[in-house]
């Protein structure tokens, strides 16, 4: 009886001890979070990159203090919602959604875990959230939303003579076909006419800038998924034709476009990895408004002087003033 | 393996069964590779989520994707039959044109959902005690149950036997006097009324309607057949219509599990094509590997019974 007696109480201590070890473990687990994107593009995986450094700046190393599930539907929408639903049933501490697709597929499953959204342009429009001020859910984030009202009136400040602007885009994207839709507007406020050109896949990106070759004195791009995937073809239609071509991703402006103004996706990433770090902190989602970047201190004008020599243009000294970075020999000159 | 784990891959591998009945009345039953189902499954989707969007009944939206199917499949069969193109050419053509179409019917590349009162919102509704997680794979369930069974029956009438026919012989059914246009074209017109209403009812249940929601579907749907088809074998209709379904149920599973244990083997985000098609090719040749693997036994037991002179039948 007493040997029993003592068995059991050598039982209820270890009973102790590994819930005491097992409750430390769990204190000190790292955070849980699940990253989703619906296709390998290097815009979103530079807002993913730009994510992972803005924690690890805040004191989240990946793998101590931060685990990263990163998933990538590979385009199939599916995909999209099993990832969703695979964040749901491992608990995780947080879900980052990048573009559209894959933040409507996440919300759809879960509506509990916080949900910081990237590269989706119109939140709103995508019934993501109720207004930009609120969300009125679990989610929030940044919107990838371009200054492309600036951004069609570098055109005439590069080529006072233009008349005619292209603009190659996939007309199933939803973020491009609102940004076209600024574009025209712009386009007709400065008297310019746009001759819109639309693809469904990168491989007809070339056809369709050669489209436009001969008709227009620039081409504009938006922050297109599919066209930007094949900016190349673009840019060699361009050199050979002697068009100007601007582009709202100055991150690709080193790739021979001529210039671009607005907001590279690794800052986007950044700025939504504080945005997570204040829910991290406690912040409930629906209190934090949807950001675009708006702050002209954000916002880069990025001028390549190589790709206006090939194409036989001079560029002003008060354009090459107001810029914050220059390509000129193949080198990039200022930040 | 978690219950939602498997109920997930229940929802999904249903949603996707009824594309994969469309596909097999083409594929298996008519012998007709259409490619019209890429384009009428984002058909379906975009037709009804039109509807949804613009605060219509579901039920309504839903059934008028049915039709919309069903009137791609009819183009696709038109082509085919009376304009005498390849039926491979006729899906493709159909396939293409609907791109257009159902960027047209949903003016604009995405129609969120989230929010608005779907079918499944419905159902919901009018079962407020019921978990949501058991509710919704209980009525696909359901659903896919009576198309099954419908489909069964169909195929066991006079037409439906003439359909089948067709597929297997054209010649020799045309010679008994039947017109083998208009079988081929009720097929394809059925068939693509289930991958409209699969589409349909997948837009319901992720959310939202994407003009590329299309890409892929008809990979996933003859790879579904034939998965099934080489799991359960007994060549009679009914036995059949499971077998494509259970495929769509495995097809699914592997992606599911792809996409949940991959990266434990050192995977990376990047290979969830490839270590779906390694998964479906273990899966295809299972079976055959059973097979081969039996074949030796039964030599091996063959020769024993031959040294000990029994001679028996094994």
């Amino acid at each position: 009886m007493k040997k029993n007696i003592k068995n059991l109480l050598k039982i209820f201590v270890v009973i102790f001890l590994v819930g005491l070890v097992g409750s430390l473990v769990v204190f000190a687990a790292p955070l849980k979070i699940g990253i989703t994107q619906i296709v390998e593009h290097p815009a979103l995986d530079a807002a993913r990159e730009g994510f992972i450094q803005a924690l690890e700046e805040a004191g989240y190393t990946a793998g101590k203090e931060v685990i990263y599930d990163m998933h990538n539907a590979q385009g199939d929408f599916t995909n999209a919602i099993s990832i969703a639903q695979k964040f749901k049933d491992d608990k995780v501490d947080l879900i980052v959604a990048i573009a559209t697709p894959t933040a409507q597929a996440t919300l759809q499953v879960n509506k509990e875990i916080p949900i910081i959204i990237n590269a989706v342009t119109d939140p709103v429009a995508a019934n993501l959230a109720e207004s930009w001020e609120s969300s009125g859910n679990n989610l929030t984030g940044m919107s990838d939303a371009a200054p492309n009202k600036q951004q069609v009136e570098l055109i005439p400040q590069f080529l006072p003579a233009a008349k005619n602007v292209g603009t190659i885009y996939n007309a199933g994207e939803a973020n491009s076909v609102v940004q076209v839709e600024v574009a025209k507007e712009t386009c007709e406020e400065l008297g310019l006419k746009l001759i819109e050109v639309t693809v469904s896949n990168s491989s007809e990106v070339l056809m369709a800038a050669q489209s436009l070759a001969g008709r227009v004195e620039a081409i504009y791009i938006v922050t297109d998924n599919t066209v930007v995937s094949a900016l190349e073809s673009v840019i060699n239609v361009c050199n050979r034709q002697k068009i100007a071509l601007i582009v709202a991703d100055p991150s690709t402006v080193d790739k021979g476009p001529l210039a671009s103004y607005g907001i590279d996706y690794f800052s986007l990433g950044k700025k939504s990895g504080e945005i997570a770090l204040m829910v991290i902190k406690g912040a409930k989602p629906s209190d934090i408004p949807i950001q675009t970047i708006t702050d002209p201190n954000d916002l880069q004008f990025v001028v390549n002087l190589d790709a206006a020599k090939t194409i036989g243009i001079s560029v002003s000294e008060e354009i090459i003033k107001a810029a914050d970075k220059i390509i000129k020999d193949g080198k990039v000159q200022g930040d | 393996m978690s219950i939602s784990l498997l109920l997930h891959a229940l929802e999904q591998g249903l949603v996707f069964g009824i594309m994969v009945l469309g596909v097999f009345i083409t594929y298996k039953i008519l012998d007709f590779p259409d490619l019209t189902v890429e384009g009428s499954f984002p058909l379906g989707a975009a037709v009804a989520a039109k509807v949804i969007f613009s605060g219509g009944d579901p039920l309504w939206g839903t059934f008028l994707a049915i039709m919309a199917g069903s009137l791609a499949g009819l183009i696709t069969g038109l082509l085919h039959t009376k304009l005498k193109l390849t039926n491979l050419l006729s899906g493709i053509l159909t396939m293409t044109l609907l791109y257009s179409v159902n960027l047209r019917i949903m003016g604009r590349p995405n129609i969120p959902l989230l929010g608005k009162v779907t079918l499944l919102g419905e159902i919901e509704n009018y079962f407020p005690n019921l978990s949501i997680d058991y509710l919704i794979p209980f009525f696909f369930l359901f659903l896919v149950a009576i198309l099954k069974f419908s489909l069964d029956f169909f195929l066991s009438t006079e037409i439906g036997l003439a359909i089948i026919a067709t597929g297997d012989n054209e010649q020799m059914i045309k010679s008994l006097g039947a017109n083998t246009d208009l079988t081929k074209i009720i097929g394809l017109c059925i068939s693509n009324s289930l991958v409209a209403l699969s589409g349909a009812l997948f837009a319901q249940y992720s959310g939202f309607a994407d003009l590329n929601m299309g890409l892929g579907t008809i990979v996933a749907g003859l790879a579904s057949v034939i998965i099934g088809i080489s799991i359960i074998k007994i060549p009679t209709i009914f036995w059949r219509t499971i077998a494509v379904l259970v495929g769509s149920l495995v097809y699914r599973s592997i992606m599911i599990v792809a996409l949940r244990y991959g990266y434990s083997f050192g995977f990376k985000p990047g290979d969830l094509k490839l270590i779906s098609v390694l998964l479906v090719v273990i899966a295809l040749t299972v079976p055959f590997v059973k097979r081969k693997l039996n074949f030796i036994t039964r030599f091996n037991l063959g020769r024993k019974d031959l040294q000990n002179n029994q001679g028996k039948e094994v």
